[in-house]
Formats: structure tokens, sequence, C-alpha cells
């Protein structure tokens, strides 16, 4: 009953907003647009448009697919203590993180799709009417975890809001279970994501066994550092609050993370290079270049300068504090591991190529529009589901369905900054029903 | 109800612009006449079209159908059939070209092994040239399915080879060495495909169904003797140089987006014959024969020359030896 004025409100909240929203929104789109004229290249002339060749299989795209996964994963970070826990802080947080994993496993499904060179066929991959190879492929299983994860961030999330808009409260019986079964999922598909890559022993340069607590440890680091950046936008843009306690929570698991996700590199790099075997040959291409190939190698110097320099400053308390620096930081790290998680581990697992050679790979231009696209993609689904979601939980939004003496518990509101043009206009009633904070 | 976008300075302008009150024959008239601009626009920049050919609407039928169909491995006898059936006659429509599809099976007590004298090759490359014509690879991208490596005398280290040498061979303290798909018989290729549009038949020979592969590119990652090779666009064979005689898990033509490789040419080996390679060879370095026959040459090599595999380390267990004189 109350699904029309859900989707009503959902399509309100989507659309309309001020000068800075419309522009983002636009921004965005058009940014969408392009990337989809270079897919469209892309679809018309084949793969051969991108830079991938026969050595370098995999590219940008599988590089970015790598990264978010992580993103996804680390959103479930927020879920545990949240709601298993009942942590007061996080409870706050815990939808927009589960925004945040929405959006990261939309850009991976469809950076997956884009680099597929026969996307007609992906109904090859459903069981039944295709043949799914599972269990013996890692990518069959990658296939499921992902769409399994995907499914659990978007219907627990749905039932909480439809929940508060229809005026109830959402039944914990319901959704508590799924969210131990969701913090378990979260792990593996990132999991699932490093054996994908560590299983191959013709790749020694991921086929190790840290590959996947590697994998786990700069997702934690990248996934809060996110969620610490939009909850600082959503704190200072909008009624929402957001406690301190939330923040200094997530910079000590950024931190803690970064902390161990240097230690598990130096300890790569130690097994790479102390006893210089042809298993560190990609290490030896990705940081100091083979016979005058080195096109990575700036890069991973400076994604590891800036890990290393971000990690150290959060690890100091007034700066970790410090909002300004704490965001700078965050910002820092999510880049810093995106270069190193990203292209600075996917594309030299290529080079040398398992019979010696080295073929180099540079991303075209269209590769970069399509990425770019994907990038706006998600930020534009994340800004949807933000703003849906933050009336909901600021009780602004509910059903006109609702039997008024049965009005939900809203959360409180911060005191709106008031301009003094409004300031002079009478006070609004305050709302019918009872008033209580609620930590779901 | 407004968001929760918190701009103080909203202009008239952009309220005006964004948030017209409109009412529903308003609105009506801009969508129609929205569409009505968006369909005459289209229509201006569509050429007229007469009606499709007889030989068009065919070929789309047949393509329609083959796109439907399911993974070969799976087909019974007569789906075989009928797919085969489409492709040459959609290869007949478009091209004008009469092409044979096999589809024979592994032979009983066949299979296949490939063992390669290091001695005797000197780097003439004559199989490479033949794999290309034998098995219609793409011209225009130069694919080669098999590598010829150029090495020192005194060590066997493929990070220190070169194919892609240019001069006169064979070159002064060098020796060749040449490798292809191996058919591994505990193939990581096949473990890893999501789609199971690669497998292993009876005989060994690694095969792949060009139209079943998503292009995922999974297998190109897993394989440790870089043996396959994926098509990053729609791939070009003269007409004049098709090979006609084809088979459907072959060198019959392949599309963009499909993973290739050596299949040992099944279309020859099926047959008795020998693969293109291994006939070409002037040196007689190639040897190629049915592992399971105990008079066969490749036993014999196995049986009296020191052999060795690549990557023995990895267990994948090629059935490519390699040896010296």
């Amino acid at each position: 009953m109350h699904l029309k004025p859900f989707a009503q409100h959902a399509l309100h909240a989507a659309t309309t907003g001020g000068r800075r929203y419309h522009i983002w929104m636009g921004s965005l789109t058009v940014i969408m647009l392009a990337g989809a004229f270079a897919y469209s290249l892309q679809l018309r002339h084949g793969l051969a448009v991108t830079g991938m060749n026969d050595h370098v299989s995999w590219g940008l795209y599988i590089s970015n697919f790598t990264f978010l996964v992580g993103l996804a994963a680390a959103a479930m970070m927020l879920v545990m203590p949240a709601y298993i826990l009942h942590d007061v802080d996080f409870a706050r947080a815990v939808l927009m993180a589960e925004a945040v994993a929405v959006a990261a496993l939309v850009m991976c499904l469809t950076f997956v799709v884009i680099d597929i060179g026969s996307p007609q066929n992906f109904w090859h991959l459903i069981p039944i009417i295709g043949y799914l190879n599972w269990p013996r492929s890692l990518l069959a299983w990658d296939v499921i975890v992902l769409n399994g994860y995907l499914a659990i961030n978007l219907v627990i999330p749905f039932y909480i809001l439809y929940s508060r808009f229809s005026g109830r409260q959402p039944d914990k019986r319901k959704y508590i279970p799924w969210m131990y079964v969701a913090v378990m999922w979260a792990v593996s598909i990132h999991l699932v994501t490093a054996f994908l890559l560590a299983g191959l022993p013709a790749r020694p340069f991921w086929n190790t066994a840290l590959l996947g607590p590697r994998f786990l440890a700069s997702a934690f680091t990248a996934g809060p550092a996110f969620v610490i950046l939009l909850l600082s936008f959503i704190k200072r843009e909008t009624k929402y609050e957001i406690s301190d306690g939330a923040f200094s929570k997530l910079a000590l698991i950024t931190t803690a993370a970064a902390q161990v996700n240097l230690v598990m590199l130096i300890s790569e790099l130690f097994y790479k290079f102390y006893s210089p075997t042809h298993h560190g040959i990609n290490a030896r291409y990705l940081f100091f270049g083979i016979d005058g190939h080195r096109a990575l190698v700036p890069w991973i110097w400076a994604a590891i300068a800036i890990n290393a320099l971000a990690t150290v400053a959060l690890m100091i308390h007034p700066i970790r504090r410090n909002q300004r620096w704490l965001m700078f930081a965050s910002g820092a790290l999510f880049v810093a591991i995106w270069v190193e998680k990203g292209i600075g581990l996917v594309v030299p697992g290529f080079i040398p190529s398992p019979l010696g050679e080295i073929v180099e790979y540079t991303p075209t231009l269209v590769e970069i529009a399509v990425t770019a696209g994907v990038w706006a993609l998600g930020m534009f689904v994340l800004t949807v589901l933000v703003r849906v979601a933050l009336p909901i939980e600021l009780g602004e939004a509910r059903s006109p369905y609702i039997d008024s003496n049965k009005a939900a518990p809203v959360v409180r509101p911060r005191p709106a900054r008031v301009s003094a043009a409004e300031a002079r206009l009478p006070r609004p009633d305050s709302r019918p029903g009872t008033r209580r904070n609620d930590l779901h | 109800m407004s968001a929760d976008d918190m701009t103080q300075a909203e202009s008239e302008d952009e309220r005006t612009l964004l948030q017209q009150k409109m009412d529903r024959r308003r609105a009506l008239q801009v969508l129609l006449s929205g569409a009505a601009v968006g369909v005459s626009a289209v229509a201006a920049c569509t050429p007229l079209k007469g009606v499709m050919s007889e030989d068009e609407r065919e070929v789309r039928l047949l393509a329609w159908r083959e796109y439907i169909k399911g993974n070969y491995r799976f087909m019974t006898e007569e789906e075989r059939a009928a797919t085969i059936a489409r492709l040459e006659r959609i290869a007949k429509v478009k091209r004008n070209v009469d092409i044979h599809i096999q589809s024979t099976g592994a032979q009983p007590g066949v299979e296949f092994g490939y063992a390669f004298n290091i001695s005797k090759c000197k780097g003439f490359r004559s199989c490479v040239q033949a794999c290309i014509n034998e098995n219609n690879l793409d011209r225009k991208a130069a694919t080669q399915y098999i590598r010829i490596f150029e090495m020192e005398n005194g060590v066997i280290d493929l990070d220190d080879a070169d194919a892609t040498f240019q001069h006169e061979v064979p070159a002064e303290g060098h020796f060749y060495m040449g490798t292809q798909c191996f058919q591994c018989v505990d193939p990581p290729c096949v473990k890893v495909c999501p789609v199971g549009a690669t497998w292993q038949e009876p005989d060994g020979i690694t095969v792949i169904d060009y139209d079943w592969c998503i292009g995922c590119r999974y297998c190109m990652a897993a394989c440790p003797y870089w043996a396959r090779r994926f098509n990053w666009e729609e791939p070009e064979v003269p007409a004049e140089e098709v090979n006609t005689n084809q088979h459907y898990l072959g060198n019959r033509a392949r599309r963009a987006g499909a993973v290739e490789k050596c299949t040992f040419c099944i279309h020859r080996t099926r047959q008795g014959r020998l693969p293109a390679c291994a006939e070409a060879c002037p040196t007689g370095a190639r040897v190629f024969g049915n592992l399971l026959d105990p008079n066969s040459e490749i036993r014999w090599v196995l049986a009296n020359k020191k052999v060795f595999r690549l990557k023995e380390d990895l267990k994948t267990e090629p059935r490519f030896w390699y040896f010296t004189d």
C-alpha cells in the first residue's frame, strides 16, 4: 500500500535539489553519456579499441573491478557493529555504508560486463539455460557471490527504509540473521576475487597465499576511508547527525587496516626481492622496470609513498582527530590503494608473459572514457540512494497513509541552519506522536 | 517537501526552469512535440532502405538460430549436424565460399602427443606460416599459434629468449625452441572457464566452442604457456586463402570476442594426418603421433631420448616434450 508513495518519494528525492545538486548530477550524466559512446565504439569495433593485447589481456577494467569489490566488501565493516553489536555511533552511518556497497557493486558488475568480449553471450552464465562451471571456476563463484551480495544489500536496506517510511518499526528478527550472513558474505566476495587471481600458477605475481589477506586489508583501508569522506559530506551539507564517535571509530579501522596492509606489502616485497627467483620477475618489472620497460615504476612508487605517509599521519592522534586532516588522509589512502591494487596489481601480473616476453600496456582514450563513465554511474547511483534514504532516516518523509496516532519514532535532527529571513517566520508546529531517539 | 540540500540562494530562474508547475495538457504537449522532433531527427538521418533481400533475410534467421544454440559439448548429433549446416550455409551466402565443416569425434584408442627436437630446429618458422594458412588465422592481427624462441647456448631460460628475431638463421651459438598449446593432461584453462566453453576431448585435444565463449579471457590468464589468443576485433582472412577443410572445434571461421588456440590441427589429425606444422618442418624437428600406439614414433622418442617439458613443476602434464639428438 505504501509502495506508490515510496516510489514517488524516491523519484522526488532523486530529481529535486538546488543548483549544486543539479550541476553534480548533470556532470555525472555527461560523463556517463561519454562513457556510453566510447562503449558503443568498443561494441562496434571490438576490444581492439582498448590497449589490451594477447599478452596483457586484462587492463583498466579488471583493475577497477578488483579495487571496487574491496570497496563493496568493506562497507560491511559498519554493518556488523551497527546491527549486531548495537553500536550507537555506527547506527546512523550504516545505511550510508550500504549505499556505498550497492554503488560499488553496480560498478563492479558493469566493469565485468564491459570487459568481456561477447557481452551478448552473458546468458551462457545462467545455470539451466546456459552452463555455469561451478564449483571449478572461481569466476563462476564470483558471479554467484557478487549477485547475492547485491541482492542482500538491496533488499535489507529497502526493507528497513520502507518500514520506516510506512510508519512501522522494522522487525529485527527479519533482518538481523541476514546481517550475520551479509558480514560473512562480504568477506567472501573479496576472498573469492582474490582466489580468482591467486589460484593461477601461471601468474607468479598473484600466486601467493597472502593475496587474499592483502585484499581484505586494503579493502578495509579504502572502504572506511571512502565512507569517512561520504559521511563528512553528509554531516556538513545536511541535517543528518553523525557523531564524532562514528568518525573516530571509522578512522581507527582505516588506520589499523592501513598498518596491516603496509606490513603485508613489506612481507611481499621481502619474499620477492630477497632471493630473486623467476617468481619475482613481475615484481622486478613493477618496481624497477626490465630492460628499459618501466611504464609502471613511477605509479607504484608514488602509490606506496602516499600510502605510507597517509598511514603514518593517521597513526598520529591529533591528525586523526582533525576532521580536515582525516578527510585528506582518507582521500589520499583511497587513491593510493586504487593505484596499488588496481593497475599496480592486475597489469604487472601479465608482464613479463609466461614465456618471458615483455609487452607493455597503455590504456586508450576509449578505455579511459568508459572507465570514467562507469565511475560516474557509481557516483550517480550512490547519490540517488543517499538522497532517497536521508529524508526517511530524518523522519521527514513518511507515507501519507500512516495512521497519525501511531507515527513512527523519528530520528531527532540537528537544528537546521536558518537564514535571517527564515528566522523571522513563525516557527512550525512540532510533529505529533512520540519523539525518541531510535537505534534501529 | 524539499530534500536535504541546503543551498540558500536558489534564484528565481532555477525555480522556474526546473520546478515549473505544469498541467497535464501542457506536459503532454511538450512530450509529444519532443518525441516528434526526436523521431523526425532520426528519420532524417536514416537513409531510405528497400525491402531486405532474400539472402539477408536468410542470413539473419540463421544467425538468430546460431545465437540461441547451446554448448556444442552437450549437443546431440542432430543438433551438431544442424549447426554445421547453418554455418556452411552462412559462409556460402555471405562470402560465396564452399566450406566443409567436420564434426569428427575423437577416435577410440587415440591420445595425441608431440615431441620437438631442439637440435634439429633451425628457426626457419615454416611451421608458423603453415599453421597460419592451415588454420585460417587472422591476417590483420597477424595471429600466430606457434612461437619460435631463439636462445643462447648454455641455458634454457625463456626470460632471456627472443621470439622476434629477424635475421638469418640458424644464428651462431644459439638454438631454437618452439611453443604452442601443449594440450595438457590437467589443463588450467579448462578449470577456470566460467561457462565451460573450453574442455578436453578424449583424444587429448583441448578444444573451444567459439560461439559459446563469452570472451572473459580468464583462460588466457590461466595458461602457463601463453598458448591462447583472443580476437580483439573481427578476424580477416582473404577469401582465396581460406582453408575450406574445417572442423567445428578447430579452424572454422572465428569471430570477434572469442578465444582460440592451436588444436593440433584437429581437422587433419582426426583423419589420420599430421598437423600442418609437423608436415611443414623441413628439418624433421617435429614428431607427432598417438601416445597409445606402442609402435608410434612419439613413443619411440619418449622411450629412447632424454625428454623434458616446460614448467614441469606446475604439474600441468603437457603432452608436448622437448628432446635433443
